[in-house]
């Protein structure tokens, strides 16, 4: 099982380094998005250097997998209903995707920052941002992503939007999946 | 030359930008409101300084804003009485008012104010109270409020919380900042500021510290700051998300909310950040503890049975009991002082709205006309609740009576205001 998901993922990196993308990316130090990097954790750890070399090439060759718009790795966030924090089916696929990433990469670290829309309690909220961030986090655990890959944490509803409307709310109940240096 | 001109604007400027504060309106009023007239205090020209609010508006618009009184024109009455032998009754029972109050503002030596003020019922022709204060001129506005305070509880028979501080989080050009006010939105003091979130301020039952959650270092961690000394210390900083405090009666202890275990769960601590223990052992979340005045008990929010409800369990720990059934989502509950009434948001057809439970009995009222409702609490003598709405999409304060009667919008000229708490009495 393990092993036909590195094929898949050593695949997809060979099918990449067909790209332009290839000379573009050569430099293979961790690329900092600026989009994201209010969220990069400052304490960036060098041992990851020498000892995912391998991984690294391959993103760096290919282009990163998980920047890549074309494949699911580059969608991030998991939406939930209203009071709830079920992984919906829906976002199975996806949660997935990243777990056998992390299964993939051992050395890879992601933060599941937990949301919550703005309305009812902001400490309620904060609760259950963090229970959605959980929730994402036992649904990769279960494929094997291993805890000390994992942390979560909850912004409650201090991040959202100032809604109106059931659309704009959706938007806001969601688990962010980001990942170390980005 | 006109760039010098914009920076003496500027300049001139700065103290109202750096006061941007909560000016209160009400909304609706009791059906009887008791009619009185305040007659500007008498003054000696010189030691008065130039300013707007002299004792009598201040008393007047405590008065108002209460909702339980008519505050009487006095201009049109010819003969302006100081003292009681200066009372022409007749005078007064003219423009229909029960209530009289006059007084005097005196310098005394060493830039002192003697305030003097009595408080008259037109009908009997007796005087109900009649007291002096030695103070400074700094002392002027809370000598104001509590002489609202003091007409308040002989009128109504209620204690009065003019003299009372409010705390609140304003956010603003991107900055968040805690803030202490009095009751009427004056004098507003920042506390601490951040660019980073700061919600669920919490009073010590003395007045002098402030309990809160401070998102500075990432997430979510809880600090104890002295309002007398400035100084903070941090409370809770453990694995995970640390916040929701609320101070036991005593002031010795304060219950918080980890997710130490990865679920929101109750836990107490020491005030000085020691002993910490968990009270509360669920599947679900369970946040926002609040302690019944007699300490006995924490009523907080729970989502073990499916949706969030109000639970009381003892707070050593123990079994809790449900204590909200209208509805499917009760939270953020908060216990008038003599822990007979319970405030809580309750989502409606309508929206999120302030609900008033009365223990005893049951018995449910939403008594809030606004729909996006956060963050209830009462005030020291039970009657109004302030709480966090939100109004043409900008966060707002607003208080209501608990017969839903009364309401007042407390409106910022600046920010987005958010997480009031009712505080103890000045000083």
């Amino acid at each position: 099982m393990r092993k036909s998901l590195l094929i898949s993922v050593l695949l997809a990196a060979a099918l990449a380094a067909c790209s332009n993308n290839a000379v573009k990316n050569k430099p293979a130090a961790p690329v900092i998005d600026s989009s994201s990097s209010s969220q990069a954790k400052p304490s960036t750890t060098a041992k990851d250097d020498g000892a995912s070399t391998a991984v690294a090439n391959q993103n760096g060759a290919e282009g990163n997998p998980l920047k890549d718009p074309n494949n699911i790795l580059s969608k991030r966030s998991v939406y939930f209903d209203f009071d709830k924090d079920e992984v919906k089916a829906e976002y199975r696929p996806l949660v997935e995707a990243h777990a056998k990433y992390l299964v993939a990469n051992p050395n890879a670290k992601v933060i599941f920052q937990g949301n919550a829309d703005n309305r009812g309690s902001r400490e309620y909220n904060l609760s259950l941002g963090q229970r959605r961030s959980v929730a994402v986090k036992k649904a990769a655990n279960v494929l094997g992503a291993q805890d000390k890959q994992i942390e979560t944490v909850s912004y409650g509803e201090e991040k959202a939007k100032d809604c109106k409307d059931e659309t704009c709310y959706q938007q806001d109940r969601r688990v962010d999946i980001v990942y170390e240096n980005e | 030359m006109l760039n010098k001109r914009l920076f003496i604007l500027l300049l001139l400027l700065l103290p109202m930008i750096a006061k941007a504060e909560l000016t209160v309106e009400v909304v609706g009023g009791a059906a009887q409101q008791i009619p009185i007239a305040i007659v500007p205090f008498a003054t000696q020209a010189s030691s008065a300084p130039a300013q707007q609010d002299s004792l009598s508006n201040v008393i007047g618009a405590d008065l108002r804003l209460s909702g339980l009184f008519r505050v009487l024109e006095t201009r049109g009455v010819a003969n302006q009485p100081h003292t009681l032998s200066e009372v022409k009754y007749s005078d007064w029972t003219s423009i229909q008012t029960q209530a009289l109050t006059i007084g005097a503002v005196d310098s005394l030596p060493g830039n002192r104010l003697k305030v003097s003020f009595r408080l008259v019922d037109v009908l009997k022709q007796n005087q109900l109270l009649a007291m002096e204060f030695n103070i400074t001129p700094a002392q002027e506005r809370a000598t104001a409020h509590r002489i609202a305070d003091m007409i308040y509880e002989k009128l109504t028979g209620e204690k009065g919380v003019f003299a009372t501080r409010i705390t609140y989080v304003n956010k603003e050009n991107g900055r968040y900042s805690l803030q202490v006010a009095d009751a009427d939105g004056f004098n507003p003091q920042t506390v601490v500021s951040s660019k980073e979130p700061l919600i669920s301020p919490s009073w010590s039952p003395d007045g002098t510290k402030l309990a809160y959650v401070s998102f500075e270092k990432k997430k979510p961690v809880i600090f104890v700051q002295s309002l007398l000394s400035g100084q903070r210390i941090v409370l809770a900083n453990f694995k995970g998300n640390n916040s929701a405090p609320a101070w036991s009666p005593d002031g010795t202890k304060l219950a918080i909310v980890l997710t130490y275990s990865a679920n929101s769960q109750i836990y107490v601590i020491n005030a000085d950040g020691n002993g910490l223990k968990q009270i509360s052992f669920s599947n679900g979340i369970d946040t926002e503890p609040e302690w019944s005045p007699d300490g006995a008990f924490i009523y907080f929010t729970s989502n073990r049975g499916g949706g969030p409800q109000i639970y009381r369990m003892p707070s050593n720990g123990g079994d809790a009991k449900r204590v909200t059934f209208e509805g499917s989502y009760n939270v953020s509950p908060h216990l008038s002082t003599d822990g007979k009434l319970l405030t809580f948001i309750k989502q409606g057809p309508a929206g999120f709205k302030v609900a008033v439970q009365d223990l005893a009995t049951g018995q449910v009222q939403v008594v809030s006309d606004t729909t996006q409702d956060e963050s209830p609490s009462f005030a020291p003598n039970g009657r109004m609740i302030l709480y966090a709405t939100s109004i043409g999409g900008k966060g707002t304060l607003a208080a209501v009576s608990v017969d839903g009667r009364v309401k007042q919008r407390l409106k910022d000229t600046g920010g987005d205001v958010r997480e009031p708490s009712w505080g103890s009495s000045l000083n």
